[in-house]
Protein backbone atom coordinates (compact mmCIF):
# COMPACT_ATOMS: atom_id res chain seq x y z
CA UNK A 1 0.00 0.00 0.00
CA UNK A 2 1.59 3.31 -0.83
CA UNK A 3 2.07 6.25 1.83
CA UNK A 4 -0.82 8.33 -0.29
CA UNK A 5 -3.05 5.50 -0.04
CA UNK A 6 -2.34 4.83 3.42
CA UNK A 7 -3.17 8.89 4.39
CA UNK A 8 -6.64 8.42 2.45
CA UNK A 9 -7.84 5.46 3.53
CA UNK A 10 -9.95 6.27 6.58
CA UNK A 11 -11.63 2.81 7.24
CA UNK A 12 -10.69 2.44 11.18
CA UNK A 13 -11.94 5.99 11.96
CA UNK A 14 -14.82 5.60 9.47
CA UNK A 15 -16.07 2.07 11.20
CA UNK A 16 -15.80 3.11 14.65
CA UNK A 17 -17.80 6.66 13.47
CA UNK A 18 -20.75 4.63 11.63
CA UNK A 19 -20.48 1.48 14.56
CA UNK A 20 -23.05 2.67 16.52
CA UNK A 21 -25.81 3.56 13.96
CA UNK A 22 -25.03 0.31 11.76
CA UNK A 23 -25.48 -1.80 15.24
CA UNK A 24 -29.03 -0.27 15.52
CA UNK A 25 -30.29 -0.56 11.84
CA UNK A 26 -28.46 -4.37 11.86
CA UNK A 27 -30.48 -5.38 15.52
CA UNK A 28 -33.50 -3.61 15.53
CA UNK A 29 -35.06 -2.89 11.73
CA UNK A 30 -32.94 -5.41 9.63
CA UNK A 31 -32.62 -8.62 12.04
CA UNK A 32 -35.99 -8.25 13.25
CA UNK A 33 -37.57 -7.58 9.18
CA UNK A 34 -35.34 -11.28 8.29
CA UNK A 35 -37.00 -12.52 11.18
CA UNK A 36 -40.87 -11.70 10.25
CA UNK A 37 -40.09 -12.98 6.58
CA UNK A 38 -39.01 -16.43 8.24
CA UNK A 39 -41.36 -16.27 10.83
CA UNK A 40 -44.34 -15.92 8.59
CA UNK A 41 -43.54 -19.32 6.88
CA UNK A 42 -44.28 -21.14 10.23
CA UNK A 43 -46.52 -21.51 12.38
CA UNK A 44 -44.81 -20.00 15.41
CA UNK A 45 -47.39 -19.12 18.59
CA UNK A 46 -46.19 -16.89 21.62
CA UNK A 47 -45.84 -19.18 24.56
CA UNK A 48 -47.41 -22.14 22.80
CA UNK A 49 -45.47 -25.31 24.50
CA UNK A 50 -45.53 -27.11 20.88
CA UNK A 51 -42.67 -27.77 18.44
CA UNK A 52 -42.84 -25.05 15.60
CA UNK A 53 -43.02 -26.51 12.14
CA UNK A 54 -42.63 -25.10 8.91
CA UNK A 55 -45.96 -24.39 6.56
CA UNK A 56 -44.74 -22.89 3.96
CA UNK A 57 -47.54 -20.89 2.59
CA UNK A 58 -49.88 -21.96 4.73
CA UNK A 59 -50.66 -18.50 6.94
CA UNK A 60 -50.62 -16.51 3.32
CA UNK A 61 -53.05 -19.26 1.90
CA UNK A 62 -55.20 -18.88 5.77
CA UNK A 63 -55.32 -14.73 5.17
CA UNK A 64 -56.79 -14.59 1.89
CA UNK A 65 -59.47 -16.72 2.51
CA UNK A 66 -59.94 -15.04 6.36
CA UNK A 67 -62.97 -12.70 5.45
CA UNK A 68 -61.81 -10.51 8.45
CA UNK A 69 -58.67 -9.84 6.46
CA UNK A 70 -59.56 -9.19 3.06
CA UNK A 71 -61.65 -6.60 4.76
CA UNK A 72 -59.07 -4.80 6.22
CA UNK A 73 -57.16 -4.73 2.80
CA UNK A 74 -59.86 -3.40 0.86
CA UNK A 75 -61.11 -0.87 3.88
CA UNK A 76 -57.02 0.30 3.34
CA UNK A 77 -57.88 0.64 -0.49
CA UNK A 78 -60.71 2.35 0.45
CA UNK A 79 -59.28 4.70 2.37
CA UNK A 80 -56.28 5.36 0.10
CA UNK A 81 -58.67 5.78 -2.90
CA UNK A 82 -60.81 8.15 -1.33
CA UNK A 83 -58.83 9.97 1.78
CA UNK A 84 -55.31 10.50 -0.64
CA UNK A 85 -57.12 12.40 -3.48
CA UNK A 86 -59.13 14.46 -1.40
CA UNK A 87 -56.39 15.27 0.87
CA UNK A 88 -53.53 16.10 -1.82
CA UNK A 89 -56.41 18.51 -4.18
CA UNK A 90 -57.13 19.96 -0.60
CA UNK A 91 -53.31 20.83 -0.04
CA UNK A 92 -52.93 21.85 -3.61
CA UNK A 93 -55.79 24.27 -3.12
CA UNK A 94 -54.70 25.66 0.50
CA UNK A 95 -50.67 25.90 -1.13
CA UNK A 96 -52.35 28.12 -4.20
CA UNK A 97 -54.03 30.44 -1.61
CA UNK A 98 -51.32 31.05 0.52
CA UNK A 99 -48.42 31.04 -2.24
CA UNK A 100 -50.51 34.52 -3.72
CA UNK A 101 -48.38 36.18 -0.27
CA UNK A 102 -51.12 37.99 0.78
CA UNK A 103 -50.43 39.55 4.34
CA UNK A 104 -51.75 37.41 6.86
CA UNK A 105 -50.48 34.03 5.06
CA UNK A 106 -48.04 33.10 7.88
CA UNK A 107 -50.90 33.11 10.17
CA UNK A 108 -52.68 30.84 7.70
CA UNK A 109 -49.87 28.41 7.14
CA UNK A 110 -49.16 28.31 10.96
CA UNK A 111 -53.30 27.12 11.09
CA UNK A 112 -54.00 24.80 8.67
CA UNK A 113 -50.17 23.53 9.76
CA UNK A 114 -51.02 22.78 13.76
CA UNK A 115 -53.25 19.74 13.49
CA UNK A 116 -49.36 18.29 11.88
CA UNK A 117 -47.79 18.61 15.28
CA UNK A 118 -51.23 16.59 17.29
CA UNK A 119 -50.63 13.44 18.43
CA UNK A 120 -52.64 11.32 16.45
CA UNK A 121 -54.25 9.36 19.78
CA UNK A 122 -55.49 12.67 20.86
CA UNK A 123 -56.93 13.87 17.94
CA UNK A 124 -58.61 10.72 17.76
CA UNK A 125 -59.96 11.47 20.94
CA UNK A 126 -61.17 15.00 19.76
CA UNK A 127 -62.91 14.06 16.99
CA UNK A 128 -64.91 11.36 19.29
CA UNK A 129 -66.59 14.11 21.08
CA UNK A 130 -66.95 16.10 17.96
CA UNK A 131 -68.89 12.70 16.49
CA UNK A 132 -70.56 12.10 19.49
CA UNK A 133 -74.43 10.69 18.95
CA UNK A 134 -77.91 12.88 19.24
CA UNK A 135 -78.19 16.18 18.00
CA UNK A 136 -75.67 17.76 20.73
CA UNK A 137 -72.97 16.20 18.64
CA UNK A 138 -70.70 18.66 17.08
CA UNK A 139 -70.75 17.23 13.32
CA UNK A 140 -74.66 16.56 13.99
CA UNK A 141 -74.97 19.88 14.91
CA UNK A 142 -73.37 21.24 12.06
CA UNK A 143 -74.62 19.01 9.48
CA UNK A 144 -77.95 19.81 10.86
CA UNK A 145 -77.42 23.59 10.66
CA UNK A 146 -75.78 22.79 6.82
CA UNK A 147 -78.79 20.93 5.62
CA UNK A 148 -81.52 23.62 7.29
CA UNK A 149 -82.56 20.44 9.31
CA UNK A 150 -83.23 18.23 7.04
CA UNK A 151 -80.12 15.91 8.56
CA UNK A 152 -80.93 13.39 11.18
CA UNK A 153 -78.29 13.17 14.21
CA UNK A 154 -76.31 9.63 13.34
CA UNK A 155 -73.82 7.79 15.77
CA UNK A 156 -70.87 8.17 13.32
CA UNK A 157 -68.60 5.96 14.64
CA UNK A 158 -71.33 3.39 15.23
CA UNK A 159 -72.63 3.13 11.62
CA UNK A 160 -71.08 1.06 9.12
CA UNK A 161 -71.55 3.14 6.60
CA UNK A 162 -70.60 6.47 8.10
CA UNK A 163 -67.81 5.35 10.82
CA UNK A 164 -65.33 4.77 7.93
CA UNK A 165 -66.08 8.07 6.18
CA UNK A 166 -65.40 9.43 9.38
CA UNK A 167 -62.00 8.45 10.42
CA UNK A 168 -61.31 9.39 6.90
CA UNK A 169 -62.34 13.17 7.63
CA UNK A 170 -60.31 13.35 10.59
CA UNK A 171 -56.90 11.78 9.13
CA UNK A 172 -57.28 14.60 6.42
CA UNK A 173 -57.98 17.20 8.72
CA UNK A 174 -54.92 16.44 10.89
CA UNK A 175 -52.72 15.37 8.08
CA UNK A 176 -52.94 17.80 5.04
CA UNK A 177 -51.24 20.57 6.93
CA UNK A 178 -47.97 18.33 6.13
CA UNK A 179 -48.64 18.11 2.55
CA UNK A 180 -49.42 21.86 1.97
CA UNK A 181 -46.25 22.72 3.68
CA UNK A 182 -44.36 20.73 0.98
CA UNK A 183 -45.94 21.73 -1.73
CA UNK A 184 -46.05 25.15 -1.13
CA UNK A 185 -42.37 24.94 -0.85
CA UNK A 186 -42.82 23.37 -4.51
CA UNK A 187 -44.58 26.30 -5.73
CA UNK A 188 -41.71 28.68 -4.31
CA UNK A 189 -39.24 27.04 -6.12
CA UNK A 190 -41.04 27.70 -9.79
CA UNK A 191 -39.47 30.21 -11.53
CA UNK A 192 -41.62 33.80 -11.64
CA UNK A 193 -40.06 34.00 -15.48
CA UNK A 194 -42.36 31.26 -16.30
CA UNK A 195 -45.67 32.69 -15.72
CA UNK A 196 -44.19 36.48 -16.79
CA UNK A 197 -43.59 34.56 -20.40
CA UNK A 198 -47.07 32.43 -20.66
CA UNK A 199 -48.85 35.80 -19.72
CA UNK A 200 -47.29 37.88 -22.13
CA UNK A 201 -48.41 34.85 -24.76
CA UNK A 202 -51.90 35.88 -23.17
CA UNK A 203 -52.34 32.44 -21.19
CA UNK A 204 -55.07 33.19 -18.57
CA UNK A 205 -54.54 31.74 -14.78
CA UNK A 206 -56.11 28.81 -15.26
CA UNK A 207 -53.99 27.91 -18.31
CA UNK A 208 -51.14 29.00 -16.28
CA UNK A 209 -51.92 26.45 -13.70
CA UNK A 210 -52.12 23.23 -16.06
CA UNK A 211 -49.10 24.61 -18.00
CA UNK A 212 -47.19 25.47 -15.58
CA UNK A 213 -48.03 25.24 -12.39
CA UNK A 214 -48.61 21.24 -12.32
CA UNK A 215 -45.82 20.06 -14.33
CA UNK A 216 -43.57 22.11 -12.37
CA UNK A 217 -45.23 20.60 -9.53
CA UNK A 218 -44.75 17.01 -10.32
CA UNK A 219 -42.12 15.60 -7.79
CA UNK A 220 -43.54 17.12 -4.30
CA UNK A 221 -46.96 16.21 -5.62
CA UNK A 222 -45.71 12.49 -6.75
CA UNK A 223 -43.98 12.88 -3.03
CA UNK A 224 -47.12 14.06 -1.00
CA UNK A 225 -49.22 11.19 -2.62
CA UNK A 226 -46.79 8.57 -1.68
CA UNK A 227 -46.44 9.27 1.74
CA UNK A 228 -49.89 9.90 2.16
CA UNK A 229 -51.06 6.57 0.58
CA UNK A 230 -48.78 4.95 2.73
CA UNK A 231 -49.84 6.12 5.83
CA UNK A 232 -53.20 5.00 4.58
CA UNK A 233 -51.48 1.72 4.74
CA UNK A 234 -50.15 2.43 8.39
CA UNK A 235 -53.93 3.31 9.72
CA UNK A 236 -54.41 2.30 12.51
CA UNK A 237 -54.20 4.66 16.00
CA UNK A 238 -57.96 6.01 15.20
CA UNK A 239 -59.07 3.03 14.05
CA UNK A 240 -58.12 1.43 17.48
CA UNK A 241 -58.78 4.24 19.96
CA UNK A 242 -62.02 5.39 18.23
CA UNK A 243 -63.81 2.23 16.57
CA UNK A 244 -61.38 -0.56 17.31
CA UNK A 245 -62.32 -1.90 13.34
CA UNK A 246 -66.12 -1.61 14.47
CA UNK A 247 -68.68 -1.31 13.57
CA UNK A 248 -69.03 -4.91 11.45
CA UNK A 249 -65.69 -4.98 10.33
CA UNK A 250 -66.02 -1.46 8.62
CA UNK A 251 -62.94 0.36 9.93
CA UNK A 252 -60.46 -2.53 10.58
CA UNK A 253 -57.08 -2.25 8.87
CA UNK A 254 -53.98 -4.75 7.69
CA UNK A 255 -52.37 -2.82 11.09
CA UNK A 256 -55.02 -3.74 13.16
CA UNK A 257 -55.71 -7.20 12.50
CA UNK A 258 -52.03 -7.51 12.86
CA UNK A 259 -51.39 -6.04 16.35
CA UNK A 260 -54.89 -8.08 16.63
CA UNK A 261 -52.89 -11.20 15.79
CA UNK A 262 -49.71 -10.68 17.40
CA UNK A 263 -51.11 -9.08 20.74
CA UNK A 264 -54.28 -10.50 21.82
CA UNK A 265 -54.14 -13.86 19.84
CA UNK A 266 -50.41 -14.53 20.25
CA UNK A 267 -50.28 -15.67 16.51
CA UNK A 268 -46.88 -14.31 15.70
CA UNK A 269 -46.31 -16.48 12.83
CA UNK A 270 -49.84 -14.78 11.25
CA UNK A 271 -48.86 -11.65 12.17
CA UNK A 272 -45.67 -12.20 10.70
CA UNK A 273 -47.38 -12.78 7.58
CA UNK A 274 -49.40 -9.95 7.58
CA UNK A 275 -46.60 -8.32 8.07
CA UNK A 276 -45.17 -9.31 4.28
CA UNK A 277 -48.33 -8.52 2.80
CA UNK A 278 -48.27 -4.89 4.53
CA UNK A 279 -44.61 -4.91 3.19
CA UNK A 280 -44.89 -5.96 -0.48
CA UNK A 281 -47.92 -3.42 -0.23
CA UNK A 282 -45.36 -0.55 0.71
CA UNK A 283 -42.99 -1.44 -2.01
CA UNK A 284 -45.01 -1.53 -4.72
CA UNK A 285 -46.27 1.64 -3.90
CA UNK A 286 -42.82 3.18 -3.67
CA UNK A 287 -41.29 1.35 -6.67
CA UNK A 288 -44.43 2.89 -8.53
CA UNK A 289 -43.29 6.39 -7.44
CA UNK A 290 -39.67 5.93 -8.36
CA UNK A 291 -41.01 5.09 -11.95
CA UNK A 292 -42.90 7.98 -12.19
CA UNK A 293 -40.16 10.13 -10.70
CA UNK A 294 -37.55 8.96 -12.89
CA UNK A 295 -40.18 9.19 -15.80
CA UNK A 296 -39.90 12.67 -15.14
CA UNK A 297 -35.77 13.23 -14.95
CA UNK A 298 -35.47 11.67 -17.92
CA UNK A 299 -37.57 14.02 -19.79
CA UNK A 300 -36.23 17.09 -18.62
CA UNK B 1 -49.65 36.24 -11.27
CA UNK B 2 -50.70 39.51 -9.84
CA UNK B 3 -54.12 39.12 -8.04
CA UNK B 4 -56.85 41.62 -8.75
CA UNK B 5 -58.73 42.97 -6.07
CA UNK B 6 -61.80 40.71 -6.67
CA UNK B 7 -59.98 37.71 -6.75
CA UNK B 8 -58.11 38.53 -3.40
CA UNK B 9 -61.30 38.88 -1.47
CA UNK B 10 -62.03 35.74 -2.55
CA UNK B 11 -58.64 34.21 -1.70
CA UNK B 12 -59.41 35.74 1.67
CA UNK B 13 -63.04 34.55 2.18
CA UNK B 14 -61.81 30.86 1.08
CA UNK B 15 -58.78 30.90 3.57
CA UNK B 16 -61.20 32.01 6.60
CA UNK B 17 -63.76 29.16 5.15
CA UNK B 18 -61.27 26.85 5.40
CA UNK B 19 -59.76 28.65 8.92
CA UNK B 20 -62.81 27.69 10.60
CA UNK B 21 -62.90 24.30 10.10
CA UNK B 22 -59.62 23.84 11.10
CA UNK B 23 -59.70 26.36 14.41
CA UNK B 24 -63.36 24.88 15.35
CA UNK B 25 -61.74 21.63 17.09
CA UNK B 26 -58.90 23.34 18.42
CA UNK B 27 -60.75 25.96 20.01
CA UNK B 28 -63.42 23.41 21.00
CA UNK B 29 -60.77 21.39 22.97
CA UNK B 30 -59.10 24.55 24.82
CA UNK B 31 -62.03 25.73 25.57
CA UNK B 32 -63.80 22.71 27.00
CA UNK B 33 -61.17 21.99 28.83
CA UNK B 34 -61.88 25.18 31.00
CA UNK B 35 -65.46 24.25 31.34
CA UNK B 36 -67.67 21.99 33.69
CA UNK B 37 -67.62 18.40 32.78
CA UNK B 38 -71.73 18.53 32.01
CA UNK B 39 -71.34 21.68 29.69
CA UNK B 40 -68.48 20.69 27.20
CA UNK B 41 -71.13 17.80 25.15
CA UNK B 42 -73.93 19.85 25.97
CA UNK B 43 -72.74 23.27 24.50
CA UNK B 44 -70.42 21.69 21.47
CA UNK B 45 -73.57 21.59 19.67
CA UNK B 46 -74.30 24.99 19.21
CA UNK B 47 -71.94 28.01 18.82
CA UNK B 48 -71.85 28.49 22.74
CA UNK B 49 -69.23 26.01 22.85
CA UNK B 50 -67.04 28.53 21.52
CA UNK B 51 -68.07 31.47 24.20
CA UNK B 52 -65.72 31.72 26.98
CA UNK B 53 -67.72 32.08 29.80
CA UNK B 54 -67.86 30.59 33.55
CA UNK B 55 -63.97 29.16 32.96
CA UNK B 56 -62.51 27.42 35.68
CA UNK B 57 -59.36 25.51 36.44
CA UNK B 58 -61.18 22.25 37.89
CA UNK B 59 -60.72 20.09 35.01
CA UNK B 60 -56.54 20.69 35.23
CA UNK B 61 -56.47 19.69 39.06
CA UNK B 62 -59.38 16.52 38.03
CA UNK B 63 -56.34 15.37 36.10
CA UNK B 64 -53.99 15.42 38.44
CA UNK B 65 -56.46 14.16 41.06
CA UNK B 66 -58.10 10.75 38.68
CA UNK B 67 -54.67 10.14 36.61
CA UNK B 68 -50.82 9.83 37.27
CA UNK B 69 -50.09 12.92 34.81
CA UNK B 70 -46.92 13.59 35.64
CA UNK B 71 -45.56 10.51 35.68
CA UNK B 72 -46.71 9.62 32.24
CA UNK B 73 -45.36 13.35 30.98
CA UNK B 74 -42.39 12.31 33.04
CA UNK B 75 -42.03 9.18 30.70
CA UNK B 76 -42.65 10.23 27.07
CA UNK B 77 -39.96 13.29 28.13
CA UNK B 78 -37.53 10.84 29.16
CA UNK B 79 -38.37 8.19 26.02
CA UNK B 80 -38.56 11.12 23.52
CA UNK B 81 -35.65 12.94 24.85
CA UNK B 82 -33.20 10.09 25.21
CA UNK B 83 -34.54 9.19 21.42
CA UNK B 84 -33.46 12.51 20.28
CA UNK B 85 -30.38 13.35 21.93
CA UNK B 86 -28.64 9.67 20.91
CA UNK B 87 -30.15 9.88 17.74
CA UNK B 88 -28.87 13.58 17.10
CA UNK B 89 -25.27 11.70 17.88
CA UNK B 90 -24.99 8.60 16.57
CA UNK B 91 -26.64 9.69 12.93
CA UNK B 92 -24.88 12.50 12.85
CA UNK B 93 -21.53 10.89 13.44
CA UNK B 94 -22.76 7.76 10.75
CA UNK B 95 -23.78 9.80 8.38
CA UNK B 96 -19.99 12.29 8.49
CA UNK B 97 -18.68 8.69 8.12
CA UNK B 98 -20.60 8.25 4.65
CA UNK B 99 -20.45 12.12 3.56
CA UNK B 100 -17.10 12.75 4.29
CA UNK B 101 -14.75 9.93 4.57
CA UNK B 102 -12.58 7.28 2.55
CA UNK B 103 -13.43 3.79 3.13
CA UNK B 104 -13.96 0.57 1.65
CA UNK B 105 -17.41 -0.96 1.72
CA UNK B 106 -18.56 2.68 1.97
CA UNK B 107 -20.77 2.76 -0.71
CA UNK B 108 -22.27 -0.47 -0.03
CA UNK B 109 -23.71 0.33 3.50
CA UNK B 110 -24.93 3.68 2.40
CA UNK B 111 -27.08 2.19 -0.49
CA UNK B 112 -28.19 -0.42 2.62
CA UNK B 113 -29.09 2.00 4.57
CA UNK B 114 -30.77 4.18 1.48
CA UNK B 115 -32.92 0.95 1.21
CA UNK B 116 -33.94 0.59 4.93
CA UNK B 117 -35.75 3.27 4.92
CA UNK B 118 -38.59 2.42 3.04
CA UNK B 119 -39.42 -0.01 6.16
CA UNK B 120 -41.99 1.70 8.01
CA UNK B 121 -41.82 0.78 11.72
CA UNK B 122 -44.97 -1.66 11.33
CA UNK B 123 -43.06 -3.62 8.91
CA UNK B 124 -40.71 -5.00 12.23
CA UNK B 125 -43.43 -4.46 14.77
CA UNK B 126 -44.11 -8.24 15.26
CA UNK B 127 -40.87 -9.26 15.62
CA UNK B 128 -39.80 -6.63 17.80
CA UNK B 129 -42.97 -7.12 19.71
CA UNK B 130 -42.02 -11.26 19.90
CA UNK B 131 -38.24 -10.06 21.02
CA UNK B 132 -39.19 -7.97 23.38
CA UNK B 133 -41.75 -10.43 25.00
CA UNK B 134 -39.11 -13.56 25.52
CA UNK B 135 -36.60 -11.25 26.51
CA UNK B 136 -38.61 -10.17 29.30
CA UNK B 137 -38.04 -6.51 28.04
CA UNK B 138 -41.93 -5.65 28.19
CA UNK B 139 -42.70 -2.60 30.14
CA UNK B 140 -39.36 -1.11 30.05
CA UNK B 141 -37.99 2.33 29.03
CA UNK B 142 -35.12 0.66 27.22
CA UNK B 143 -37.55 -1.11 25.08
CA UNK B 144 -39.56 2.24 24.05
CA UNK B 145 -35.51 3.58 23.57
CA UNK B 146 -32.97 1.95 22.10
CA UNK B 147 -34.62 0.22 18.65
CA UNK B 148 -35.39 3.82 17.72
CA UNK B 149 -32.07 5.73 18.48
CA UNK B 150 -30.61 4.34 15.13
CA UNK B 151 -32.78 5.77 12.15
CA UNK B 152 -32.00 5.53 8.50
CA UNK B 153 -34.20 8.54 7.33
CA UNK B 154 -32.02 10.85 10.01
CA UNK B 155 -28.48 9.80 8.55
CA UNK B 156 -30.08 10.20 5.34
CA UNK B 157 -30.78 14.05 5.90
CA UNK B 158 -27.72 14.35 8.07
CA UNK B 159 -25.99 13.04 5.00
CA UNK B 160 -27.56 15.04 2.59
CA UNK B 161 -26.16 18.27 4.76
CA UNK B 162 -22.65 17.26 5.22
CA UNK B 163 -22.15 16.25 1.34
CA UNK B 164 -22.76 19.89 0.57
CA UNK B 165 -20.68 21.50 3.03
CA UNK B 166 -17.30 22.89 1.16
CA UNK B 167 -14.29 20.35 1.95
CA UNK B 168 -12.25 23.57 2.80
CA UNK B 169 -13.73 23.73 6.53
CA UNK B 170 -11.97 20.05 7.57
CA UNK B 171 -8.68 20.71 5.27
CA UNK B 172 -7.06 23.15 7.26
CA UNK B 173 -7.61 21.52 10.37
CA UNK B 174 -7.03 18.33 9.05
CA UNK B 175 -3.48 20.15 7.77
CA UNK B 176 -3.36 20.72 11.66
CA UNK B 177 -3.36 16.97 12.51
CA UNK B 178 -7.09 17.13 14.31
CA UNK B 179 -8.64 14.05 14.61
CA UNK B 180 -11.48 13.17 12.63
CA UNK B 181 -13.95 12.62 15.87
CA UNK B 182 -12.48 16.41 17.02
CA UNK B 183 -13.22 18.06 13.18
CA UNK B 184 -16.68 16.74 13.48
CA UNK B 185 -17.14 18.53 17.03
CA UNK B 186 -15.39 21.65 16.46
CA UNK B 187 -15.83 22.06 12.65
CA UNK B 188 -19.08 19.81 10.68
CA UNK B 189 -21.36 20.23 13.54
CA UNK B 190 -21.13 24.05 14.67
CA UNK B 191 -21.75 24.43 11.11
CA UNK B 192 -25.05 21.90 10.63
CA UNK B 193 -27.23 23.82 13.04
CA UNK B 194 -30.04 23.43 10.95
CA UNK B 195 -30.34 20.02 10.13
CA UNK B 196 -29.72 19.44 13.73
CA UNK B 197 -32.88 21.38 14.18
CA UNK B 198 -34.57 19.74 11.73
CA UNK B 199 -34.09 16.08 12.51
CA UNK B 200 -34.23 16.79 16.18
CA UNK B 201 -37.92 18.49 15.61
CA UNK B 202 -39.11 15.74 13.30
CA UNK B 203 -37.54 13.00 16.20
CA UNK B 204 -39.25 14.43 18.97
CA UNK B 205 -42.88 15.22 16.48
CA UNK B 206 -42.60 11.64 15.82
CA UNK B 207 -41.93 10.00 19.15
CA UNK B 208 -43.84 12.53 21.18
CA UNK B 209 -47.10 11.56 19.38
CA UNK B 210 -45.90 7.55 19.00
CA UNK B 211 -48.87 5.27 19.97
CA UNK B 212 -48.94 1.69 18.61
CA UNK B 213 -44.96 0.15 19.97
CA UNK B 214 -46.21 1.92 23.39
CA UNK B 215 -49.29 0.25 23.54
CA UNK B 216 -47.53 -3.37 22.37
CA UNK B 217 -45.25 -3.25 25.04
CA UNK B 218 -46.81 -1.32 28.35
CA UNK B 219 -48.69 -3.00 30.15
CA UNK B 220 -49.04 -1.10 33.75
CA UNK B 221 -48.83 2.65 34.19
CA UNK B 222 -44.90 2.98 35.69
CA UNK B 223 -43.58 3.44 31.85
CA UNK B 224 -46.37 4.71 29.80
CA UNK B 225 -46.77 7.32 28.01
CA UNK B 226 -48.86 10.35 27.14
CA UNK B 227 -50.85 8.78 23.59
CA UNK B 228 -51.50 5.24 25.22
CA UNK B 229 -52.12 7.46 29.14
CA UNK B 230 -54.61 9.24 26.84
CA UNK B 231 -56.38 6.55 25.37
CA UNK B 232 -57.09 4.82 28.46
CA UNK B 233 -57.81 7.60 30.64
CA UNK B 234 -60.79 8.53 27.78
CA UNK B 235 -62.16 5.03 28.32
CA UNK B 236 -62.06 6.03 32.56
CA UNK B 237 -65.22 5.61 34.02
CA UNK B 238 -67.15 8.01 34.96
CA UNK B 239 -66.95 9.75 31.33
CA UNK B 240 -65.78 13.53 31.92
CA UNK B 241 -64.87 15.56 28.91
CA UNK B 242 -63.84 18.60 30.32
CA UNK B 243 -61.18 15.92 32.36
CA UNK B 244 -60.23 14.08 29.46
CA UNK B 245 -59.56 17.87 27.23
CA UNK B 246 -57.52 19.01 30.25
CA UNK B 247 -55.62 16.01 29.40
CA UNK B 248 -55.19 16.53 26.03
CA UNK B 249 -54.48 20.59 26.27
CA UNK B 250 -51.76 19.36 28.92
CA UNK B 251 -50.21 17.12 26.51
CA UNK B 252 -49.80 18.87 23.53
CA UNK B 253 -49.01 22.25 25.22
CA UNK B 254 -45.41 21.39 24.60
CA UNK B 255 -45.41 20.73 20.90
CA UNK B 256 -47.49 23.43 20.10
CA UNK B 257 -45.22 26.05 22.79
CA UNK B 258 -41.96 24.53 20.52
CA UNK B 259 -43.89 25.10 17.72
CA UNK B 260 -44.58 28.39 17.84
CA UNK B 261 -41.32 29.23 18.72
CA UNK B 262 -39.36 27.16 16.26
CA UNK B 263 -42.10 27.26 13.45
CA UNK B 264 -39.29 28.06 10.48
CA UNK B 265 -37.82 25.08 11.74
CA UNK B 266 -40.30 22.83 11.73
CA UNK B 267 -41.67 24.10 8.13
CA UNK B 268 -38.05 23.34 6.77
CA UNK B 269 -37.83 20.20 8.89
CA UNK B 270 -40.70 18.59 7.35
CA UNK B 271 -39.83 20.25 3.25
CA UNK B 272 -36.71 19.43 3.39
CA UNK B 273 -37.43 15.62 4.40
CA UNK B 274 -39.90 16.19 0.75
CA UNK B 275 -37.72 17.94 -1.70
CA UNK B 276 -34.18 16.10 -1.85
CA UNK B 277 -35.56 13.05 -2.44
Amino acid sequence: MSRRRRLNDQTAPALLLAMPALLGLLLFILLPFATALVLAFTDLRLGSPLAVNLVGLDQFLYLFNDPDFMRALLNNLLFAAVAVPLQTLLALALALLLNRGLPGTLAFRTLFFMPVVFPMSLVAVIWSLIYAPGPNGMMNAFLQWASFGLWEAKDFLRDPLLAMPAIMLLSIWQGVGFQMVILLAGLQGIPQTLYEAAALDGAGRWRQLLHITLPQLRNPLIFVILVTTILAFRLFDQVQIMTRGGPENATTTVIYETVQAAFARQQVALASAMTVVFFLLVLAITLLQRRFTHHQREVA
Amino acid sequence: MRPGPGSTLMTYLLLAGMAALFIAPLLMMFLGSLKADHRVLLESGSLTAFLPRELSLQNYSDVFRRSEFPRFFFNSLFITSCIVVCGLVVNSLAAYAFARLQWRGRDLLFNLVLALMILPFEAIAVPLFYGASILGLRDTYAVQILPFIANAFAIYLFYSFFIGMPRELEEAARIDGASTLRIFFSIIAPNAKPVFASVAILTFLTWWGSYLWPTMVTIGPTVRPLPVAIASFYTLPPLQWGDILAFGVMMVAPVVLLFVIFQRWFVAGVASSALKG
